[in-house]
C-alpha cells in the first residue's frame, strides 16, 4: 500500500476485515462438528403407525425400480414412513458420504460396500445391527456367511448383505470353436487354463485374439489366484503379500502373458479386458456377475458361456456385495432400522432378484438371475458361494491398492521379479496398515 | 482504465506500466492510464461510498476465496479426521512433503507439461497473425474452429483423445504407421504419457490464445503496416519487427494464464490415463498428488499442505514473471 492514499486505505482495510468477519461468522455456521456418538445397536420394531419421514442414500439408478417395488410393500406394513431415494452416482458417492458424515447428515439408510465399511464403522458413524439380529427379526444364516463376516468389524455386525457378486469366466464360444479349441467342461487346473489361453491366442493370432486378459484388478483377477494358491491379501492386521503363496498367484498372471495368452500390460491398460472381450477379441474374461449387464442385449449374448476358475492348490472365487446401513447419527433412527431390517427380509429380496438388476442375498431368491441369459450357465456365479472368499478390505482400503495398481504390473510385465516386487508391497501394505 | 481516462501530461504513477501490460485490449502505445496523482484528492472526497459499491464483490470474494485459503493454510498445519474433527500437527505435514519424493516426482512432470503447453503461445501469435490478414475469407468459421476445444468440456475431450491415442486401434498410430512409425503407447508408457496429456493441453488452450491475441492486433494502427510496407519491408519482416513487439504486452498475459492453468492440470490427466492406470503414479501432476492424498488416501491435513507449496510456487512463478517483463514486454 503506497503511503500516499492514507486515508481510503485505512476505510479499505476497516471494511475488508468487516467482510471478512462476516465470512467468519458465515462460514461459522457450516463448520462441521465430525464425529458423530457411536451407536449402540439399540432395537425395537416400531407400532406400525409410527409418522416419520427418512432418507434412502443409493448409487444405482438400474436398482430404483425394484427399490420403489420394496418400498411400496414397506408402506404396506409402515403406511406413515415416508422414504425419500436419493441417487447418487458412484463417482461422487463416498466423496458426497464423506461431505456428509463430518456434517452429521448422512441420509437415514445408505448404502455401504466393503472397502468403505472399516472405515465408517471405526469412526462410529454406523448403527450395529445386533439389537434386531438378538430380537430374532434377522437370521444372519439366511446370506452368504463370507458377505456377513464383511460386515463384522471387530466383532460387531453393522449390516447383512442386500445382494452379492462372484467371479467367473466369461467365455466366447465363437472363438472357442474357431480356434478348434474344445470348450472346457466342470472343474479345471491352473495348467489347462494356461494352456487354453496360449492355444486360442496362438491358434487366432491373424486376427489380433487373445485366450484371456491378465490381471489388472484385484478383484476380478490376481486376489483370485491368491486364494486360490492357498495365500491372503490381508493376514489379521499384515499384509499377505510377502508369502510364497500369494507370490505364486501373482505368477499365474505374468505366465500368462508371458506365454502370449493374454495382450499386455500397456495394451489392457489402452482397451480394458472388458472392452477386448465385448469386441470379439478375447475368448476368456475373468468378470463379476455384475458383467452380465453388460452381455444382455448385444450381438455377443447368444456366443456367451459362463465357466467356473480354474483350481489352484484350492478352489476360490471373491465374493463381494452391498449392505443397507443405518447412520448412528439419524434422528429417525427406529424407522430407518425398520426398512433396514425389511429390505433384507424374503419377500424384499425376492422383489429384487425378480426386477433383475442384481443378485439377491438371501438364500433361495436367486433364480430369476440364472433365467436372465438361460444359455450362458450363471449358475456358476451361485454354486461358486461355497468357495467364495470375502474380498480383502481394511479401514483405508484404498491406501494399499493404490501400492498394488503401482507396483503389481510391474510384475505382469516382468520387468522385475514376482517375489522382489510382492516382497516390496508387502512392506509399503504394511506401513499403511499400520498409520490406520 | 481504456484510453479516454489517461492524462498525458501528468507524471506517471509507479503502477501505471505494469497495470497496462497486463491489459490485453490496451492500446500499445502507452495510452493506458493508471492511477494518477489528479483523483487522489476526489476518491478522498468520497468518503465510504466507493467502498460500499465494492462491498458486495469484496464480500463474495471473501468469502469463496480468501477464507479457503486461510483455511487450507491452517490445516495444512493439522492432523484432519476423515470424518472432521483435527488435531494440530506444526509443521509436521510439511516436513513430510519435502522428503516426500512423490511432491519432486510431481513437481518435474508438472514443468514438463507446462513447457510443452507455452510451446503453443508462438504457434498461436502466428495463427492468431494468420487470421488477422486482411482480406481472408471464413475468418470467423476459423476462429469458431479454433476456440472450440477451449469451451468444450475436458473430460470430453479427454475421452477422445484417450481413443486417438490407443497404442493398438487407436487413429494417431494408425497415421503414424502409412508414414512408416511404430507409434508407442501413448498414455501407458511413462514419459510419453506426459508428453500425450501435454499435446492435448496445448491443443484446447490454443484457442484461448488466440482469441487474447487477436483483440490485441486489433490494436495495432494499420498505419504502421502501410508505413512498413512503403518502406518496402517483407510480411515476414511486419511479423518480426511491428507485430510481435506491438503484441508482447497480450503475450505477457497469455505466458502468465498459461503457467497458472497449467500447474493446475488435473482433470485432463485424470480422464486421459484413467485412475487404474499404472503409470498414473510415475505421470502424476502436482495437482493430481494433492487429489491423491486428500481424497483417495484422506490424508486431508497433508493434502492441504500440498495445496498451500501449489498456491507459493504459482505465486513465485508469477511474481518472476513479472519482474522478467520489464527485459522482453514492450510498453509505452
Amino acid at each position: 500500500m503506497s503511503p500516499s492514499f492514507p486515508t481510503p486505505a485505512r476505510r479499505g482495510i476497516a471494511v475488508l476485515a468487516g467482510a471478512v468477519g462476516l465470512a467468519l461468522a458465515l462460514s461459522g455456521c457450516s463448520g462441521g462438528s465430525g464425529g458423530a456418538a457411536g451407536g449402540s445397536g439399540e432395537y425395537a420394531a416400531p407400532e406400525s403407525d409410527l409418522s416419520a419421514k427418512i432418507t434412502y442414500g443409493v448409487w444405482d439408478q438400474n436398482q430404483v425400480p425394484a427399490i420403489e417395488e420394496n418400498i411400496a410393500a414397506f408402506n404396506e406394513e409402515y403406511p406413515d414412513i415416508d422414504v425419500t431415494v436419493n441417487v447418487t452416482p458412484f463417482a461422487e458417492y463416498w466423496t458426497k458420504l464423506q461431505t456428509q458424515a463430518s456434517s452429521d447428515t448422512l441420509p437415514d439408510l445408505f448404502w455401504m460396500n466393503g472397502p468403505n465399511i472399516g472405515l465408517y464403522a471405526s469412526n462410529d458413524q454406523i448403527e450395529p445391527i445386533t439389537g434386531a439380529v438378538d430380537a430374532g427379526d434377522l437370521d444372519l444364516g439366511n446370506y452368504p456367511e463370507a458377505l456377513v463376516d464383511l460386515y463384522n468389524i471387530d466383532d460387531v455386525q453393522y449390516g447383512v448383505p442386500k445382494d452379492f457378486d462372484t467371479i467367473g469366466i466369461w467365455a466366447n464360444r465363437a472363438l472357442f470353436e474357431q480356434a478348434g479349441v474344445p470348450l472346457p467342461e466342470g472343474d479345471w487346473t491352473w495348467q489347462e487354463f494356461q494352456d487354453t489361453a496360449a492355444q486360442i491366442s496362438s491358434a487366432l493370432s491373424a486376427q489380433g485374439v487373445y485366450g484371456g486378459a491378465g490381471g489388472m484388478d484385484g478383484q476380478t483377477t490376481y486376489y483370485n489366484t491368491i486364494f486360490q494358491a492357498g495365500g491372503t491379501v490381508i493376514d489379521g492386521d499384515a499384509s499377505g503379500y510377502a508369502s510364497p503363496e500369494a507370490a505364486e498367484g501373482i505368477q499365474f498372471w505374468s505366465d500368462l502373458i508371458a506365454s502370449g495368452g493374454s495382450p499386455s500390460i500397456q495394451q489392457l491398460t489402452d482397451t480394458t479386458g472388458d472392452q477386448w472381450f465385448t469386441s470379439g477379441k478375447l475368448a476368456m474374461y475373468w468378470g463379476g456377475s455384475w458383467f452380465r449387464s453388460a452381455i444382455t442385449d448385444t450381438d455377443l449374448a447368444a456366443n456367451v458361456t459362463v465357466l467356473p476358475l480354474p483350481s489352484g492348490e484350492e478352489q476360490a472365487t471373491v465374493i463381494h456385495g452391498v449392505s443397507n446401513v443405518v447412520s448412528a447419527a439419524s434422528k429417525n433412527k427406529q424407522a430407518a432400522q425398520a426398512l433396514q431390517v425389511f429390505l433384507a427380509s424374503e419377500e424384499a429380496q425376492q422383489q429384487q432378484g425378480d426386477a433383475g438388476a442384481v443378485i439377491p442375498a438371501f438364500t433361495g431368491t436367486q433364480s430369476a438371475f440364472t433365467e436372465s441369459l438361460p444359455d450362458a450357465n450363471l449358475q456358476v456365479f451361485l454354486d461358486s458361494v461355497e468357495y467364495a472368499k470375502p474380498l480383502p478390505v481394511s479401514k483405508n482400503s484404498a491406501a494399499w491398492n493404490a501400492e498394488e495398481t503401482e507396483l503389481l504390473p510391474q510384475a505382469f510385465a516382468g520387468e522385475r521379479p514376482v517375489a522382489e516386487v510382492t516382497e516390496e508391497l508387502a512392506e509399503k501394505m504394511d506401513a499403511a496398515l499400520a498409520e490406520e | 482504465m481504456t484510453s479516454t481516462s489517461s492524462r498525458p501530461g501528468s507524471p506517471a504513477s509507479p503502477l501505471r506500466g505494469r497495470a497496462a501490460r497486463v491489459r490485453p485490449g490496451s492500446p500499445p502505445d502507452g495510452g493506458a492510464g493508471g492511477p494518477t496523482p489528479g483523483p487522489r484528492r476526489r476518491i478522498a472526497g468520497d468518503g465510504a461510498w466507493p467502498w460500499l459499491f465494492i462491498a458486495p464483490l469484496v464480500a463474495g470474494i471473501s468469502v469463496f476465496y480468501f477464507w479457503p485459503v486461510l483455511q487450507t493454510a491452517f490445516y495444512s498445519l493439522t492432523d484432519w479426521g476423515v470424518f472432521g474433527g483435527w488435531t494440530f500437527a506444526g509443521f509436521a505435514n510439511y516436513v513430510t512433503l519435502f522428503a516426500d519424493p512423490a511432491l519432486y516426482l510431481s513437481l518435474g512432470n508438472t514443468l514438463l507439461y507446462t513447457a510443452i503447453v507455452l510451446l503453443g503461445i508462438p504457434i498461436a501469435v502466428y495463427l492468431a497473425s494468420l487470421l488477422n490478414l486482411p482480406g481472408l475469407r471464413f475468418a470467423g468459421l476459423y476462429r469458431v474452429l479454433f476456440f472450440l476445444p477451449y469451451v468444450a468440456m475436458p473430460t470430453a475431450v479427454a475421452m477422445v483423445w484417450r481413443v486417438i491415442f490407443n497404442g493398438d486401434f487407436g487413429l494417431l498410430n494408425h497415421a503414424l504407421a502409412i508414414v512408416g512409425i511404430d507409434g508407442p503407447y501413448w498414455i501407458s508408457t511413462p514419459g510419453a504419457a506426459t508428453v500425450a496429456v501435454a499435446i492435448v493441453g496445448l491443443w484446447s488452450s490454443l484457442g484461448f490464445s488466440m482469441i487474447v491475441l487477436a483483440a490485441g492486433l486489433k490494436n495495432i494502427p494499420p498505419e504502421m503496416y502501410e508505413a512498413a510496407e512503403l518502406d518496402g519491408a517483407t510480411r515476414w519482416r511486419q511479423f518480426r519487427s511491428i507485430t510481435v513487439p506491438l503484441l508482447t504486452p497480450s503475450i505477457f498475459f497469455v505466458t502468465i494464464i498459461t503457467v497458472i492453468s497449467s500447474f493446475q492440470l488435473f482433470d485432463l490427466l485424470y480422464a486421459i490415463l484413467g485412475s487404474s492406470n499404472p503409470v498414473l503414479p510415475k505421470s502424476m501432476s502436482l495437482v493430481y498428488f494433492f487429489y491423491r492424498e486428500g481424497f483417495v488416501n484422506n490424508d486431508k491435513g497433508y493434502a492441504a499442505a500440498i495445496a498451500m507449496v501449489i498456491f507459493l510456487i504459482i505465486g513465485i512463478v508469477t511474481a518472476i514473471q513479472f519482474r522478467l517483463q520489464k527485459r522482453w514486454v514492450q510498453g509505452d
